[in-house]
């Protein structure tokens, strides 16, 4: 069983890697977004929004350093929401039903699938986090290797989010609605611009909300691992959701309980 | 039960709501059998299958696949399973080898076995040639071929077909409907085989006739004929489902 479980991962792993060389497209413009907000959208608020010292950094930092880690959540938030939406194709096309029927137990498939999309999603955020690094966002050695842990955690929780999406999608078409009403709240109203005590100056209650918002302690997590700093109330704040979104996805993928049954 | 039937279904009902797509349907496949469910669109076919391969749980009655309840054993039951969807679910980027290699990995097959196994399999469908050709570059009929070929890697002792030859042409259908027919009885397969298209049921298989979600006949195409005073099985199934056959 442990054999044919791990054969399995490497399987789902392998052909998620292989779709991922196929779809350079998907690859480059999640490095575009990113990048775009790095090089056009920091430089022109370089001047307006300024930043405080405040921790993990110990000096005044220019807003494209701000910025940086939540656009590594960025690319994460988006692959993720990417994966829920290959995965509502799949559904409609019949592939996820091929994935399903296998002889697994299904919490173990959904969480396969949710690694290999994740193992998708760091790669993504190291080759991004590369170009800053080559751009002039100056980040210490060990930080490369300190964010990854951190990244493997945020890329599960957002990828969490987007299985759980997708077991509630019933259609392709609604996943315009998931752009507006999860991704664009969730950047918008978390750490990932602006910290949050200058949202606070301006709207405590917007503050209050931002820092319940799940991607916000994903931001912040990076952002201390960058500089090799371990931010433990962010850690257990993306830990949770993460348990939260997975347990929630996998009850929605049940046969019995879940959507699957209520959907003809 | 009879100690070969490989899929035994009692007393399967299931609801959408306040309608009923199956209302105590029960019936077997035996081994080596090839068994035709005909029914006309919305007869509950779909919903059968989405039954046995656990896709849904049904509330009420028994699924085995191969002595296994598909609900208190899915794991077991499952591996006896191959199926091939009505919709194509191919990797379209992937070539033929690796979406049969996707599939052996989620059966927990050695690499080495695979590859054996794929080349096995391809041969006997003629398609070994084409192993490392993009799945988007074959036709119809050669994608279904691929899928049979996938369904049967894990080597299941029972083979679900939905609908498999929808959007086929002439031949390709018949030389699907040959091929099926063949391994049936070479390799002692059970097979479910969901269409509405009447031509491709042999005089040796084994006829499920389902209607608005209810068991209208299950026997050998010879005794339903029988029973239902007919010659052809489109007089019968035009009586059984209380309708005119289209032509």
């Amino acid at each position: 069983m442990m054999m044919h479980a791990l054969r399995a991962l490497i399987g789902i792993m392998s052909r998620e890697c292989l779709r991922f060389v196929h779809q350079r497209e998907r690859f480059i413009s999640a490095l575009v977004r990113p990048l775009l907000w790095l090089f056009i959208f920091a430089a022109g608020f370089r001047s307006t929004l300024g930043v405080a010292i405040i921790p993990p950094y110990e000096t005044y930092i220019l807003y494209e350093v701000y910025i940086t880690p939540g656009l590594l959540g960025m690319v994460q938030l988006f692959n993720g929401m990417q994966s829920s939406l290959s995965m509502v194709y799949d559904r409609e096309m019949g592939s996820m039903k091929t994935l399903l029927v296998s002889p697994l137990p299904r919490s173990f498939l959904l969480t396969s699938k949710l690694l290999a999309g994740v193992l998708i999603s760091v790669i993504q955020a190291i080759v991004f986090l590369l170009i800053a690094a080559a751009y002039g966002i100056e980040i210490p050695a060990i930080g490369f290797l300190t964010v990854l842990p951190a990244l493997i955690l945020s890329g599960l929780m957002l990828g969490a989010l987007g299985l759980l999406l997708s077991s509630f999608i019933k259609q392709l078409e609604n996943f315009a609605g998931v752009m507006n009403f999860v991704i664009f709240p969730m950047f918008f109203l978390s750490s990932a611009l602006y910290p949050l005590w200058r949202i606070k100056e301006s709207n405590p209650t917007l503050a209050l909300i931002a820092g319940y918002n799940p991607f916000t302690a994903a931001v912040e997590l990076i952002r201390f691992a960058l500089y090799g700093q371990f931010n433990l109330e962010a850690a257990l704040i993306t830990l949770f959701s993460l348990l939260f979104f997975l347990g929630m996805a996998i009850w929605g993928y049940n046969p019995s309980k879940g959507m699957m049954s209520r959907r003809s | 039960m009879s100690h070969n039937a490989i899929l035994s279904i009692a007393n399967i009902s299931y609801t959408y709501g306040p309608k009923k797509a199956l209302d105590r349907v029960s019936f077997s496949v035996k081994e080596g059998q090839c068994a035709i469910l005909l029914g006309p669109n919305g007869a509950g076919k779909s919903t059968l299958f989405s039954l046995i391969t656990h896709l849904y749980d049904a509330p009420s009655g028994t699924i085995c696949i191969d002595g296994h309840d598909v609900r208190l054993k899915p794991l077991k039951a499952l591996k006896a399973l191959g199926v091939v969807f009505q919709q194509s679910t191919l990797d379209l980027d992937l070539t033929v080898r690796q979406n049969l290699l996707y599939h052996a990995a989620l059966h927990g097959i050695k690499r080495r076995e695979a590859e054996h196994r794929i080349e096995e399999e391809l041969t006997r469908f003629g398609m070994l040639e084409r192993a490392d050709e993009k799945t988007r570059q074959l036709n119809g009929g050669h994608r279904r071929r691929v899928e049979i070929a996938r369904a049967l890697l894990h080597r299941p002792r029972l083979l679900l077909l939905d609908e498999p030859t929808v959007g086929l042409d002439v031949p390709s259908r018949k030389a699907l409907v040959d091929h099926l027919h063949a391994l049936c009885r070479d390799r002692q397969l059970a097979v479910l085989w969901a269409t509405h298209l009447i031509d491709e049921i042999a005089s040796e298989d084994h006829l499920i006739v389902l209607h608005q979600g209810q068991l209208k006949a299950s026997g050998a195409v010879s005794d339903v004929l029988d029973e239902t005073g007919h010659e052809t099985i489109e007089a019968a199934f035009a009586q059984l489902t209380g309708r005119q056959e289209r032509t």
